[in-house]
């Protein structure tokens, strides 16, 4: 407690003068990372005008970029949702040995590099992976085509979804659904009827991560896309090739639109975490 | 999807043998199974043919390869690049992560929500934009230029992605530790006298090491694997600026597919043991900490 009334300061904590020099100091430091990059990006897609980036953006290759892109998130996304969801039921609800180890491997995509990622793949399935001459013989093409590049966003976003529920669903417990099961509801209704209503948020919250990182995921669908411009170029990809290409201002449309996302993806975010932050704390009482 | 059983009632655990704690509630077969074939399927069946494959190349080639002056340079780059990069923003991540917690301030939510713009911005997007602006004709890089000494296509550019990509690892990881301290404890050191800085240092700094530790070895893990972010700004320089991602991608570019999976493989094998030395080194300075 202050011992003098009259302070406005409180018993422990810094001098206004240190925290008006720490707080300049983070804001300048996150102005000179984060802001500045960002501003780069649209400044430099708006640098020839207006009718350069759209054109950078109408450009039919860079229609297929978005096209590809969407349709990558919209295969991968669901798949490690149903995963996520699975995962979390298993180890969040049961009480079984080696869930640490489990835990640890589901996590095993964040630790690997996204070249690596899009590597395994290429040895599985490319023309000199282990079974590329069969898939060549068959007539199925993985590497250098749009399967390939699905399993390597797959592979990236792999925990994004488990992550983020298995947290939320442990500290819910299981006395609801024992409750449920109790009562006479079947598997499914307890699942649909109790746990999901508890976990729509965290599953969204999930779901905006893995979307993000699906649709700007650049090392890893590299290695195995092959780059075939109009046909196995996502977006991030489009930004290099256009770059490399010296095209700057239609790379940085393309990466504005990215960049766009983003910011999206983030002020969402922050939404949930408002909504969320009172339905954990609601969950708590 | 998961609970897919029907029970129709009550019905007793059959698996209890050791395995699976009892319980009633259903589906732990059906959920445990289907994330045991997805998990092989996707990450562990592809990673492993990785190593077993490395491991069909023997070791004299393994050395060969993983020995030459190049790779080496490439490996010291990329570990001495994600390390200094994880120390700027242990320190800087570290304000930003207090003065978010401990301080109220117009703008803070928004500048709360940009600290995850490195997690939502694709890499590809962060490399040209760092490297437009680092550049010696970008907005920063021209001062550099200017000073004398060039940013981009150096390994002080490689930092400067680094740093970018790993910032939201510290601050996310130090944030809800910092929240959770007990401000007794503080005022118990304020009132036997402790100065500020003496209070930080001795009484919270050890409080929050774990949580800092691990926000770094996360940051770490990340840059050492980093492409996207890296590639435009370091310009690939052999034996300069060159990083071990970009030396996998060109051995795979020239078809080298036994030098590629062998540097691969090398390198998550040095990244897990560098992840296992952090996790040691954590559970000590915790069991410091509490004793």
């Amino acid at each position: 407690m202050p011992a003098d009334p009259h302070s406005r300061r409180p018993a422990v904590g810094e001098g206004p003068l240190t925290r008006v020099a720490l707080i300049g100091l983070a804001i300048l430091f996150l102005a000179a990372f984060l802001a500045l990059p960002l501003a780069a990006v649209f400044s430099q897609a708006l640098a020839k005008g207006v009718g350069a980036f759209i054109k950078g953006l109408t450009d039919p290759d860079a229609l297929q970029a978005v096209k590809l892109t969407l349709m990558v998130a919209v295969i991968a996304v669901p798949l490690n949702l149903v995963f996520g969801v699975a995962a979390s039921w298993a180890i969040a609800k049961f009480q079984f040995r080696g869930k640490s180890l489990l835990l640890a491997l589901i996590d095993l995509p964040f630790s690997v590099s996204p070249v690596i990622s899009g590597l395994v793949y290429v040895l599985l399935f490319g023309l000199h992976g282990t079974f590329g001459p069969w898939l060549r013989d068959h007539g199925v093409q993985i590497i250098f085509a749009v399967p390939g590049v699905v399993l390597a966003t797959v592979f990236v976003t792999f925990p994004f979804v488990a992550r983020e529920l298995i947290p939320l669903m442990q500290e819910q417990g299981v006395e609801d659904e024992e409750a449920a099961i109790v009562l006479g509801a079947s598997g499914w209704q307890t699942f649909r009827l109790v746990t999901l209503p508890n976990i729509r948020w965290g599953l969204l919250y999930g779901v905006l991560l893995c979307n993000a990182r699906a649709m700007g995921e650049f090392g890893a669908v590299s290695v195995v896309s092959g780059h075939i411009r109009g046909k196995t170029n996502t977006m991030p990809l489009h930004v290099e090739i256009l770059y490399n290409e010296y095209n700057f201002v239609a790379a940085f449309a393309v990466a504005s639109l990215l960049a766009l996302l983003a910011l999206v993806t983030l002020a969402a975010k922050a939404a949930l975490e408002w909504r969320f932050a009172d339905q954990i704390a609601a969950a708590k009482r | 999807m998961t609970a897919a059983v029907s029970t129709g009632g009550v019905k007793p655990a059959k698996r209890g043998r050791g395995f699976l704690a009892p319980t009633i509630l259903p589906g732990f077969g059906t959920a445990f199974g289907f994330t045991l074939f997805y998990l092989c399927l996707i990450v562990l069946i592809p990673l492993g043919h990785m190593v077993l494959v490395s491991a069909g190349v023997g070791w004299t080639r393994f050395w060969a390869i993983t020995l030459a002056p190049r790779v080496l340079h490439a490996f010291y780059i990329s570990f001495g690049c994600a390390f200094v990069a994880a120390l700027v923003n242990a320190v800087f991540g570290l304000i930003v992560a207090w003065v978010l917690v401990r301080y109220r301030f117009p703008g803070r939510r928004i500048i709360d929500a940009m600290v995850d713009l490195p997690f939502a911005l694709p890499t590809s997007v962060a490399g040209i934009a760092l490297t437009a602006i680092y550049a010696p004709n970008g907005w920063v890089g021209a001062f550099a230029k200017a000073a004398g000494f060039k940013i981009a296509f150096t390994p002080l550019g490689i930092i400067i992605a680094l740093v970018f990509v790993g910032l939201p690892f510290i601050v996310r990881t130090v944030e809800p530790v910092l929240q959770d301290l007990d401000a007794e404890v503080e005022e118990a050191a304020a009132s036997l006298g402790a100065t500020r800085w003496q209070t930080f240092s001795k009484v919270l700094l050890p409080a929050i090491l774990p949580a800092l530790l691990t926000g770094i070895a996360l940051a770490f893990a990340r840059g050492v694997g980093e492409y996207g972010s890296v590639i435009f700004i370091a310009g690939n320089i052999p034996a300069v600026s060159e990083i071990v991602p970009l030396l996998i991608v060109a051995r795979l570019e020239q078809y080298d597919y036994a030098g590629a999976t062998i540097i691969a493989t090398a390198m998550l094998g040095l990244s897990f043991l560098l992840l296992l030395a952090i996790n040691f080194l954590q559970r000590w300075t915790r069991s410091r900490h509490a004793r």
